[in-house]
């Protein structure tokens, strides 16, 4: 049987210098030469794996036939947002895990032609999509991520009137602010919300829900809500040194290097400190898209410290290849116990500790121990913080009824109803921080739910 | 979006007031609280006080310093023209309550955010005694208005040129020590000016708040930038803030995080300079 192709991609000594995509995209031959290996199975059970319900065999058979329009209308029908989950979801744990090709190593591509497809579309012209019939209804949805946006195309495709209120200048949440541009370009970001606003859905950005409005007048003004307002506030450690200059949180890095284009100063106004020596804290995707944008600012050397080894890095593993192809040195089983800095107040080094894996915790991964004389000092002049984030609070400003867990995420049903009657919440404020795909699931069965409750 | 300009007024020198079309702003808006501001696609995201709102006009006022790049370009502009993004109102609003006396210290522009908070205290049956200063008589702003909601207002230059000959906290010092029962003091300034009025205040036990200006990009909570450290915590001065118990505040660690860019803020305010010059 035929292997799984390779996706062509920018050389890695050139790329670690620009912001440009990473992954060019599979060509018409390679796309075809894919959805061939596709076996149509009869039980699919690709589709289980992925949240948002898309006919994977489907739409892969019409690529096989060439006909790329009924591709992406398939994948359209229940995916409002193909040309970022092509990129970004982490198929591995997703579709990919479940086709029946997986057992042997080479499930198909689902993710990249699912790209494909999407990237077949937005060359020629995206099509408009068919105004749904109105039901009279409105509907407000509270961020602009993932979740959000899709709660909101589906909303509209209901025929309800939806307005989006965003509380930064751009829409798309993490997709534009965290994910960086040479994983996931703007301008595709932009296209897929220029096409949620075909739908019919109108986006107020500059609008922050707990303080231009409460929750509760919100939820008085319209028939329904929907809450995707993202799990955006960054932890810190609590170590000694945590706010000397040069130490920044991943969020803040990723926003002025993304959403403000810092990379492109002075052409665009916002500062950021080019670190030549740079540590990035954590292991997920976030520390390696700090980690790969210090690179591309031109750090001579960016280390990732992780406590844990590399079998536990919770990042995508296509990713830590990328990453790593790139330059990047993988500091594991480390972890900083404090940060110094020099007598102008300047991250000078980060002293760290050995870690060894003992016994298995609540996770069931092995616990991470310090071992005990290991600490040993590493030089930095910038330290990036990426050990995951929490709900921001804002939305609960001023509101008496939304309940909330002690890790201060919304509290759900099964249906995504919180404890305020027609208020729906998804995404990262349900889960704490996690993927596109669960919080574009989250937001779906939000709309469902609420389209339900307004028939009532 | 987009926030059209309505008014523009030269203050004194190198320092504006700008009245600003946002109604959904000016309706939620309270003292104490900022807005962010973007001139345009390329510009920083920069906080500035909100100095007075205007529900029926639907207006929100501004008034800031000429300071780099960002604040000369928004000096630049007038009524008519229009700002990309002016986002708010941010920040926790002051806590305004009947005291008894509360004594308000403005320095340099921070007698801007004062101003409101003056206005608060006297509705709420506060005696409102104001010190406020500047450099010299040429650079004070907001003379009648404060004089207008004060029961008492002094006057400090440092050159003499009006009022008392030196700072805000020579004449606060006086207070304390004639033995003027205060029940809280209000600082918005330079940090340096904040630091010196909680030094005063201390001995005396008088509860001081200062209203902190760290860096800030998204104002809601988001990045992390704006982190002050009150009490040996950490806090977000867009959320948590920005107002604090000024004898808790780590003042060094304000002054060094404000100085980070300043490499990269005075380039671009030079690029720009040469720019605009290059143009005439
Ligand atoms: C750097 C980075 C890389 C990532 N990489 C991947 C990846 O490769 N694959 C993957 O699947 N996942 C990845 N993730 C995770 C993924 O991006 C998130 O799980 C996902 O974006 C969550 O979507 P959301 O809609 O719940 O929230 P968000 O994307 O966080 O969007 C929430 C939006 O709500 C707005 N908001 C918040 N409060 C208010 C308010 N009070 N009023 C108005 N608006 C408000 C915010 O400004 C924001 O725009 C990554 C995350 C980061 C940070
Ligand atoms: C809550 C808050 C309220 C403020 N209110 C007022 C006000 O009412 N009137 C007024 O004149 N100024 C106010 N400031 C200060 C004002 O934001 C800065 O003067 C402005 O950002 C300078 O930008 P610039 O590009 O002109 O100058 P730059 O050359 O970029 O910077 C000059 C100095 O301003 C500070 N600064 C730079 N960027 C920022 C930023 N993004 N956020 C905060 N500070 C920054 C730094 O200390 C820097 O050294 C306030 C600041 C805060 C945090
Ligand atoms: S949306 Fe994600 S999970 Fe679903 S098919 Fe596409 S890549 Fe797979
Ligand atoms: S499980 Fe794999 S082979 Fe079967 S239909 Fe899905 S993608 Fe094709
Ligand atoms: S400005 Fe970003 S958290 Fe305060």
């Amino acid at each position: 049987m035929a292997t799984r192709q390779s996706m062509p991609v920018q050389d890695p000594a050139e790329r670690r210098k620009n912001f440009n995509e990473v992954a060019l995209g599979y060509t018409e031959e390679q796309a075809i030469a894919e959805a061939a290996r596709c076996l149509q199975c009869k039980d699919p059970k690709c589709v289980q794996g992925c949240p948002v319900n898309i006919d994977i065999p489907a739409f892969i058979a019409s690529i096989a036939e060439s006909d790329f329009d009924t591709a992406i209308r398939t994948v359209k029908l229940t995916n409002s947002l193909p040309a970022v989950c092509g990129r970004v979801c982490p198929q591995e744990v997703q579709c990919e895990e479940y086709c029946v090709l997986a057992k042997k190593g080479q499930p198909i591509a689902i993710g990249r032609l699912e790209r494909f497809a999407a990237d077949y579309e937005i060359s020629k012209g995206v099509e408009s999509p068919q105004k749904a019939k109105p039901t009279g209804k409105h509907v407000a949805v509270v961020g602009s991520g993932p979740a959000g946006l899709t709660a909101a195309a589906d909303l509209a495709k209901a025929g309800h009137s939806v307005t989006i209120f965003e509380s930064l200048h751009e829409p798309g949440g993490v997709l534009t602010y965290g994910i960086p541009e040479f994983r996931l370009p703007k301008a595709i970001v932009r296209q897929e919300v220029e096409y949620i606003k075909q739908l019919g859905a109108d986006i107020k950005v500059d609008y922050i829900i707990g303080r231009i409005k409460t929750l509760d007048e919100l939820s008085e003004d319209f028939d329904a809500v929907f809450l995707g307002t993202g799990a955006g506030l960054p932890n810190f450690m609590g170590i000694e040194g945590e706010n000397l200059n040069g130490v920044y949180s991943a969020n803040e890095f990723l926003t002025r290097v993304n959403l403000m284009k810092a990379f492109r100063f002075p052409d665009y106004d916002t500062p950021i400190k080019r670190g030549k020596k740079v540590i990035v804290v954590g292991g997920g995707n976030v520390a390696m898209d700090a980690a790969r944008c210090a690179l591309r600012l031109g750090a001579d050397e960016v280390s990732i410290v992780y406590r844990r080894s590399e079998d536990e890095l919770p990042a995508r593993r296509e990713e830590v290849e990328n990453a790593k192809e790139e330059g990047i040195i993988f500091r594991l089983l480390t972890n900083p116990v404090r940060i110094l800095g020099d007598d102008k107040m300047k991250v000078k080094s980060v002293e760290c500790i050995r870690m060894e894996l003992g016994e298995p915790d609540a996770s069931g991964r092995r616990k991470p121990v310090p071992v005990k004389g290991s600490e040993h000092e590493v030089e930095a002049d910038t330290v990036i913080i990426a050990i995951g984030t929490s709900p921001n609070p804002i939305i609960f400003s001023g509101s008496k009824g939304l309940k909330s867990t002690s890790k201060g995420t919304i509290v759900v049903d099964d249906s995504a109803m919180s404890s305020m009657p027609g208020v729906c919440a998804g995404g990262d404020v349900v889960t704490g921080a996690a993927t596109v795909i669960s919080a574009m699931g989250a937001g779906k069965l939000a709309a469902q739910t609420i389209n339900e409750y307004l028939k009532k | 979006m987009s926030y059209r300009i309505i008014e523009k007024r030269d203050m004194v020198h190198q320092v504006y007031l700008m009245k600003v079309l946002a109604p959904d702003v000016a309706r939620a808006a309270k003292p104490g609280q900022f807005v962010i501001i973007r001139i345009d696609e390329q510009s920083e995201r920069i906080p500035l006080t909100i100095a007075d709102y205007n529900v029926v006009e639907g207006s929100v006022t501004i008034i800031f310093q000429e300071m780099g790049k960002t604040t000369k370009r928004l000096a630049a502009l007038g009524a008519q023209d229009e700002l990309e993004d002016f986002v708010g109102p941010l920040g926790t609003p002051s806590e305004i309550e009947k005291l008894g006396t509360v004594v308000l210290v403005g320095g340099g522009v921070g007698v801007a955010p004062v101003y409101p908070q003056a206005r608060a205290y006297k509705a709420a049956g506060n005696k409102v005694i104001s010190i406020i200063g500047a450099r010299s008589e040429n650079l004070l702003i907001l003379e009648e208005e404060m004089q207008a909601s004060s029961d008492e207002l002094h006057i400090c230059t440092d050159d003499g040129t009006k009022g008392h000959h030196g700072f805000v906290t020579d004449v606060l010092q006086k207070m304390l020590q004639n033995g003027e029962h205060v029940d809280r003091v209000v600082a918005i300034g330079p940090p340096i000016m904040m630091r010196a009025v909680t030094g005063v205040t201390k001995p005396f036990g008088v509860q001081t708040i200062v209203s902190l200006n760290p860096i800030m990009i998204d104002g809601t909570g988001m990045c992390g930038g704006c982190r002050v450290s009150v009490g040996g915590e950490t806090r977000f001065a867009c959320v948590d803030g920005p107002e604090f118990d000024g004898h808790k505040v780590d003042f060094n660690l304000l002054m060094s995080r404000l100085a980070v860019y300043r490499d990269e803020e005075s380039s671009s305010l030079k690029k720009h300079e040469c720019k605009c010059e290059g143009g005439k």
